[in-house]
């Protein structure tokens, strides 16, 4: 059976799919993926779809169940590099991936990820000293 | 409506003999008719042309204006059409142009150099000649008329980038299906080339948003969404936000600004924060 490799860089974890996904390749690269986070302690993960011609339901499905299972872990999961055709035909489709964030390419992605664990961060600190119960149920 | 061989014969012998006074009184009549519009010169090497080549196809055995023997005078009758069509005259104009030949054949028959008979039978030839060029003229006017929807379709989807990051899409006209599949495709092609993050479409030349249009708007920032880029809709006037509204279409999370201007200051500012929040923490 195929795997996609799961590629560390820095504490953000970088899934290229390359290869037509099956049920076996998804639900192996789902639970790759989850170890790997919990392993590196990754508060990141990058899918890049550059190499899809075709996204469909299915993929669409895989992608929303990474994303959920990555947010339990407090890792946030950016799908980058969707092609124009795809991203039409997922319109068409009523798909609109809802739950994902995405970018144009892995770098914005990544920039993305830093961005935003940086927002956070910094709005924890800045609502844990004035009132500690706020920043309880915020997080 | 076909002529028998006899007639033919008839009929080349006619233009034959009496060869300069048809193309004469048929340049006259056509004169008359176009009112100066073509001049006398190149009408008369029209006629010439036209007149050479029913004769060429009448000595080979013209009977019938489809047959193969009459493939040189389609083609003529074709130049012709297509010629009066890209210079703007009308099918009408171009078809009783070619009806005056009846008219000089008539001339002919009251100074008894021709039969009436004869009038008659070389008159529905005539008529199928009028018919080729209208059906010609026709088709040369849908060519052309295609041709300028696709030179519509192209010049009026630009995409252009007017800051580092940021495309705009100056929407002008009615933004039907065919359009909206174009800007589309168009604007996301751009997003990936460009790499741009951030997109503008300008609804400023947009006459009216009806759901339809309002629906190809939205799908097109769902997808722009889908591959990571923003999508701002700007150059709303203010019956369109009426009708907008009244028509209970939403738009939801989607960035709406009145103007270009205010949608480019929307989108630096955007990107200005990020800047300008990260400059003093190198400093500290």
């Amino acid at each position: 059976m195929e795997r996609v490799p799961v590629l560390k860089i820095g504490d953000i974890l970088l899934v290229s799919i390359q290869i037509d996904m099956s049920d076996q390749t998804a639900l192996a690269l789902q639970e790759d993926l989850a170890e790997r986070i919990v392993e590196i302690g990754a508060h990141g993960v990058v899918i890049d779809i550059t190499a899809l011609d075709i996204v469909d339901s299915f993929v669409g499905r895989m992608l929303s169940t990474i994303a959920s299972i990555s947010k339990v872990l407090d890792a946030e999961t950016v799908v980058v590099g969707m092609r124009p055709a795809v991203a039409i035909t997922l319109v068409e489709l009523g798909l609109s991936l809802n739950g994902i964030r995405t970018a144009l390419n892995v770098e914005r992605g990544m920039k993305l990820i830093a961005a935003s664990r940086e927002n956070d961060l910094g709005h924890d600190e800045e609502v844990k000293d004035p009132e500690p119960g706020q920043a309880a149920t915020s997080a | 409506m076909a002529l028998t061989m006899e007639e033919s014969g008839r009929l080349v012998g006619l233009l034959t003999t009496h060869a300069e006074r048809v193309v004469q009184r048929w340049t006259d009549i056509v004169a008359a008719l176009l009112r100066g519009r073509l001049s006398q010169a190149e009408l008369r090497l029209q006629v010439q042309e036209l007149h050479r080549s029913m004769i060429d196809a009448g000595a080979e055995g013209l009977t019938d204006i489809q047959s193969g023997s009459a493939g040189e005078l389609r083609a003529s009758l074709a130049e012709l059409s297509r010629g009066w069509a890209r210079q703007g005259f009308s099918a009408t104009e171009t078809a009783v142009s070619l009806y005056a030949l009846k008219d000089v054949l008539f001339e002919l028959a009251e100074t008894g150099e021709v039969e009436l008979r004869d009038v008659v039978v070389f008159g529905g030839l005539v008529d199928q000649m009028g018919l080729f060029t209208f059906e010609t003229y026709v088709q040369t006017r849908e060519g052309l008329i295609a041709d300028q929807a696709e030179q519509l379709l192209e010049l009026s989807t630009p995409v252009v980038k007017i800051w580092d990051g940021v495309v705009a899409v100056p929407l002008v006209g009615t933004l039907d299906s065919a359009r909206a599949q174009v800007v589309m495709e168009r604007l996301l092609q751009t997003l990936v080339d460009t790499g741009s993050p951030h997109a503008i479409i300008d609804i400023t030349g947009v006459p009216a948003v009806d759901t339809q249009v309002a629906q190809h708007i939205l799908k097109t920032v769902v997808a722009a969404r889908l591959m990571g880029a923003d999508c701002i809709i700007s150059g709303i006037r203010p019956q369109i936000a009426q009708t907008i509204v009244a028509l209970g279409i939403e738009f939801g999370d989607i960035a709406t600004k009145a103007s270009l201007a205010d949608a480019l200051r929307h989108v630096l500012r955007l990107t200005g924060i990020e800047a300008a929040r990260r400059q003093p923490r190198r400093e500290a």
